[in-house]
């Protein structure tokens, strides 16, 4: 007997205003097994599940689960069909315990004890049977971000889902978390339920997937069995051209220091201290990496020394002090003429003004520089757009318009606006947060031979990724931080992902070794 | 990329609920009785036609030149400015001390004197929310809609209390000097030797002053480094941190200029209309000012348009009053329904003309 | 007559016209409107008497705003009406600017009483002299001693009727108490019957059981929650008695709707000149009918006439806040 898909899309197709987020998208996912959704940025994956999820209607295509056709108005329906969904921002009550959360839209009648009791006792079964195992009268802050997830999943089982749909599950947890995960969701496979796996990491992929579907710009290009193919032919698959998965780079000829931080402390607005006694020291011709979980401190470690958050301790940049007490205020455009180039991990919300037009992001920070200012009251907005236009030229920002506003570009081709205007200011001192986070992988290629030469002209180059393999293939050296403190130090060259793993942890030193 | 071509945005979109709201009204003014096609001639008439007509609507455009300039100037900081109100009323007070105390010889002089006065203490008026604002966190909607309240209170304070003359019923200050009295269009108009042009209407050389601050606010917004850190920090405050704008700094400074464009109304209403201070001489304009920025998406040119349609509104809702049994509610209703179409609900005209647009362009792949 | 019909008909014959018959007269309100139950309403009851008597018509006008005030002088004026009345003190300055340029129209202004031109009539008011009179009123129907006093927008002349008020008070119970309040500093006042009635019960829980309300529009609320609170109230400009019958001790009556009727009788021949209209010739007065009959006994009806005599005759004179700011009863 052939069995049924336990879903099945034929030729869904859906457009914002011009633009085609999905186009004639069939997928059939055979109950029992894990299905991988693979793709750069845009290419419409997110917009796909919406549509299993009933956020967006579909403008055309049909869905069927378990061999019936139905439709999808809104996520109650999708919950009715058996349908469960894992958000990549988890859609949790921060203040209300793990119970009430589960039971939070699933209650039944109008008082609400029976139904948490009904859920305690179900929630016990869940976890015995999926090796589930979290305290149910915890408060969700309280918990870590691979408790909230499994949290996330559970309350999908409640809801009696067959179908697990995750959202690149594992960007918020340490390697040890995201083998958890992978456990669970192996464990879930055994017992029957059907799992589809949204990501971008080839890795992922090749791990944990019996089938995996490759969108490229709304487009199915490919559906294939993982033991058939391989991450390279993956990425060609993605990007529709031959990638280098590598950086090629010379070792490193560190010479004097041109970064030295000593004693760094921050206690952000709510009392958390979320720098403790930062060390460290970044030298002219070498990338310093910080690996990490997100949320451990790099983000503040970037915004004290952008110059716009408030901490104690010492930073000099090329020998000299830089006086933090006027950071409180907002101090980048100093910084910037002392040196300091900053890429910051959110180009969208800090790096860029997307309302802006590309020619005035492009100095954006520089804008009181003399060579920007026509005379003393007005910026010179015509050799602005000029300069503007070479520079996204030599940077191969597609397209080169200075007029078009920042969110017109690519996730890609805006992080190249950023990159030119950081770089070609020829710094001493480089810092930049997660390069290549959203970026597809033909422009990943590129940032990181831009960020690989600025180091061979002999500048300091500080690095903060979340992403692991673009750590150890970058940096010269790497630090770990967790919990807002430095774990320790690594040659990229004699580590690997799972000691670092700890130290990501925060296991200590000693613990690890 | 956008969706629609630009002019459709700035042209077509504005038209089309202007057009809606005169349909609306028109069917309110057959409900009660009275003509819409009369009524519209007799607005024209009264104000397009005749030069006095002219001379009513730039001196009401002079002062929503002032107002949707300052309400545009905040709004590009991302703040909302509805204390307009008070800050022309405390600008007022600044026009008047200017005007009273010190002897100006001739008006081209005053004139000067009562500008900084009104953009001073305008300035301060709006600096107080402003700084209530960066520093403290406190809504400026909130701020700034209470300090209209005190700058009532102030104001009757100076009036009943302070400037009144003597004997007087009228809660108002003295007459100022002759010296500080501007020149009218009626006055400029019989330099020419058209002595009947602009009879007896309020406009007067202030407007070429709010012409000038449509420049200068453009010359501020679009190309000074300042105007672009206003600018900055209204589209996003994390990116303005990043590049080294300081929010408390631009807060206070655009909350300044907007607060000293609206005192500059003063120098229109006070000393050029009624050349004195008088309690509410602001007449809401502070408010208009709201409208006539949304409308005139908060650029000076669009200002300037936007005002101009609201001066012949007022003018024209006037001649209604004087000539028809219309009554000042329904005229009221009639001005409120433009602000209501022109400004926020702009969106349900746009949202239909965007789907049209779309349409055409997928009919052309 | 369906919505079409009417579009028609409209259309066709424009119904409309900048011109005005020969001589017609006009009323320019002042911003408050002329609905407010108060001071331009009593106006506007008088120049309605003049056409339904003579069947004649006249223009009108409520203001906007400020700068419409010499407009609407100068559009009448232009047009012919003859003669243009004006409701209200803020017209004195435009007056004083647009009566010159019209010699031949008439205009007359109430509550203005300083303008010396040739073609005006300024009429005055002494609403200190029958605040006076409630004052006393007030005084004797008090059981607690205690009275109290709303004012609408807080300017000399609304501080003119509580000095009158608490003259009137004092002279009967010199150990009475007065409490004043004002709604408001900005022209809203004259219309916020909400806090009208806030400020009354403020004014009951200190103690006041008769409350007089000089407040325009404002004063329907103050009246309002005295009559629902069991107190006694007195109505002002016109007769208000009839609003809450038995429960309002009487009305401080201004007769603007006399002065107005008048102007427009007397037509192109009105008489120029300002004229004070006080108890001695019967602009203010307190209001007794068939509704507040029972709250005003004999007694307090002859030593309030008594008075009205006095100072109708010159024998005793009511200090007048105006005269120079300041009032020997009370202090606001």
């Amino acid at each position: 007997m052939t069995k049924n898909p336990a879903i099945e899309l034929r030729k869904i197709s859906k457009s914002f205003g011009p633009v085609q987020a999905n186009k004639d998208i069939t997928i059939r996912v055979m109950p029992g097994t894990i299905h991988g959704i693979i793709g750069e940025n845009g290419a419409g994956k997110s917009t796909l599940m919406s549509i299993l999820y009933g956020f967006y209607k579909a403008d055309a295509g049909e869905i069927f689960v378990d061999g019936k056709k139905i439709s999808i108005p809104d996520s109650q329906a999708a919950i009715a069909a058996g349908i469960g969904m894992v958000f990549q921002h988890f859609k949790l009550v921060e203040n209300f315990s793990v119970l009430e959360n589960i039971v939070l839209g699933a209650e039944s009648g109008a008082l609400l004890s029976p139904s948490l009791g009904k859920a305690r006792a179900e929630l016990a079964a869940l976890a015995a049977e999926y090796e589930l195992n979290v305290d149910p009268d915890a408060i969700i802050e309280d918990i870590g971000v691979g408790m909230q997830q499994r949290v996330e999943i559970l309350k999908a089982l409640y809801r009696q889902a067959n179908i697990l749909i995750l959202d690149e599950p594992t960007g918020v947890l340490t390697p040890a978390e995201a083998d958890q995960l992978f456990r669970i969701l192996k464990r879930l496979r055994e017992e029957g339920k059907t799992i589809i796996l949204i990501t971008h990491k080839l890795r992922e992929i090749m791990d944990i997937t019996d089938t995996v579907s490759v969108m490229r710009q709304g487009e199915m290009t490919a559906t294939l069995r993982t033991v058939d193919t391989t991450p390279e032919d993956l990425a060609e698959l993605m990007v529709g051209r031959k990638v280098l998965l590598r950086v090629d780079k010379a070792p490193a000829k560190p010479t004097k220091p041109v970064l030295e931080i000593q004693n760094l402390n921050m206690v952000d607005d709510f009392d958390v201290q979320r720098l403790k006694n930062i060390n460290l020291t970044v030298k002219a011709g070498e990338i310093l990496g910080i690996a990490g979980v997100a949320g451990n401190g790099q983000s503040e470690l970037l915004q004290v020394l952008g110059g716009y958050s408030a901490a104690t301790g010492i930073i000099k940049l090329n020998g000299s002090e830089i006086d933090l007490s006027t950071s409180v205020s907002g101090d980048g455009q100093a910084r910037r003429a002392l040196g300091m180039a900053h890429v910051p991990e959110d180009r969208q919300r800090e790096g860029l003004i997307m309302d802006f037009m590309a020619w005035e992001n492009a100095v954006f920070g520089y804008h009181r520089e003399k060579s920007n200012q026509a005379n003393r009251f007005f910026m010179d907005n015509n050799a602005i757009r000029r300069e503007t236009e070479e520079k996204m030229k030599r940077f191969d920002v597609r397209p080169p318009n200075p007029r078009l506003t920042a969110k017109n570009f690519s996730g890609g081709n805006q992080q190249k606006i950023v990159l030119a205007r950081e770089i070609e200011r020829n710094p001493d001192l480089l810092l930049v947060g997660q390069p290549t986070r959203g970026v597809d992988i033909g422009a990943i290629e590129f940032i990181h031979q831009q960020i690989v030469a600025l180091r061979d002209q002999g500048k300091a180059i500080l690095l903060i990724s979340v992403e692991l393999d673009e750590i150890l293939s970058l940096s010269d050296r790497v630090l770990v931080m967790f919990d807002g403190e430095i774990m320790g130090e690594r040659n990229p060259a004699n580590t690997n992902e799972k000691e670092l793993g700890l130290l990501m942890a925060g296991v200590s030193e000693k613990a690890a070794q | 990329m956008d969706i629609m071509p630009r002019w459709v945005d700035i042209i077509i979109v504005p038209l089309l609920s202007l057009f809606l709201a005169a349909f609306l009204s028109a069917l309110l003014i057959i409900a009660i009785g009275e003509s819409p096609i009369a009524a519209l001639n007799l607005m024209i008439e009264g104000t397009l036609l005749r030069s006095a007509g002219w001379g009513y609507m730039l001196y009401y455009t002079t002062n929503f030149i002032f107002t949707g300039l300052a309400v545009s100037v905040a709004f590009h900081a991302a703040l909302f400015n509805i204390g307009g109100e008070g800050q022309a009323m405390i600008g007022g007070l600044g026009v008047a001390l200017v005007c009273l105390f010190i002897p100006w010889p001739h008006w081209t002089l005053a004139i000067v004197g009562a500008s900084i006065g009104a953009a001073l203490f305008g300035m301060i008026w709006a600096g107080l929310p402003a700084y209530l604002q960066a520093k403290r966190g406190s809504h400026i909607v909130i701020t700034t809609i209470m300090f209209n309240f005190i700058a009532a209170g102030v104001l009757n304070f100076f009036l009943v209390d302070v400037l009144k003359p003597k004997g007087s019923m009228d809660p108002a200050s003295a007459n100022f000097p002759s010296t500080t009295h501007l020149p009218t269009f009626q006055d400029l108009a019989s330099l020419f030797g058209f002595e009947k042009a602009f009879r007896s209407a309020p406009a007067n050389v202030s407007f070429f002053i709010a012409l000038l601050a449509c420049i200068a606010v453009w010359y501020l917004i679009w190309r000074s480094p300042l105007g672009y850190e206003i600018r900055a920090l209204g589209k996003s405050g994390p990116a303005a941190r990043y590049a080294g704008v300081r929010p408390v700094k631009i807060i206070m400074i655009a909350m300044m200029i907007s607060g000293a464009l609206c005192g500059m109304m003063a120098i229109n209403t006070t000393q050029g209309e009624s050349e004195r201070l008088i309690l509410n001489f602001t007449e809401g304009a502070g408010f208009i000012g709201i409208a006539v920025a949304l409308m005139g998406r908060s650029h000076p040119l669009g200002v300037l348009l936007a005002a101009l349609l609201f001066g012949f509104l007022y003018q024209g809702g006037a001649e209604l009053a004087l000539w028809t049994k219309i009554p000042r509610e329904l005229i009221v209703v009639i001005q409120a329904l433009v602000i209501l179409f022109t400004g926020a609900l702009s969106l349900m005209v746009r949202a239909p003309l965007e789907r049209f647009f779309m349409s055409v362009q997928k009919a052309k792949e | 007559m369906n919505i079409v019909t009417k579009m028609l008909s409209a259309g066709v014959g424009l119904t409309m016209s900048a011109s005005i018959a020969l001589a017609e007269p006009a009323i320019i309100f002042d911003l408050g409107g002329k609905f407010d139950k108060s001071f331009n309403e009593s106006a506007f009851t008088g120049a309605q008497r003049w056409a339904d008597e003579t069947g004649g018509s006249f223009r009108e006008i409520e203001l906007q705003n400020e700068a419409q005030r010499e407009q609407a002088l100068r559009r009448f004026a232009e047009a012919g009406a003859n003669p243009i009345v004006m409701a209200g003190f803020a017209f004195a300055d435009s007056l004083g600017k647009v009566a010159p340029d019209y010699p031949d129209t008439k205009f007359a202004v109430i509550d203005v009483n300083w303008l010396s031109l040739p073609n005006v009539r300024g009429i005055g008011f002494n609403e200190h002299e029958g605040s006076y009179l409630v004052g006393m009123l007030a005084a004797q129907a008090s059981k607690t001693g205690t009275v109290g006093f709303v004012g609408g927008m807080d300017i000399p002349l609304i501080r003119r009727f509580g000095c009158g008020y608490a003259q009137g008070v004092m002279a009967v119970n010199p150990n009475a108490t007065v409490i004043a309040n004002m709604t408001g500093t900005t022209p809203a006042a004259w219309n916020d019957p909400v806090k009208g009635s806030e400020l009354t019960k403020a004014q009951i829980s200190q103690g006041a059981d008769v409350v007089y309300a000089a407040a325009g529009g404002t004063g329907v609320g103050v009246l309002q929650t005295a009559a629902d609170e069991g107190i006694l109230s007195i109505g002002v400009d016109a007769n208000q008695n009839y609003l809450h019958p038995g429960k309002v001790l009487t009305s401080m009556l201004k007769r603007v709707d006399n002065a107005v009727y008048e102007a427009f009788s007397a037509g192109e021949n009105l008489e120029t000149g300002n004229f004070q209209m006080g108890i001695a010739n019967g602009g203010v007065g307190y209001a007794l009918d068939e509704h507040n009959a029972s709250l005003v006994s004999d007694a307090m009806k002859s030593a309030v006439d008594a008075a009205s005599a006095s100072i109708a005759n010159g024998s005793m004179k009511v200090h007048n806040y105006t005269d120079d700011e300041s009032c020997p009863a009370i202090s606001f």
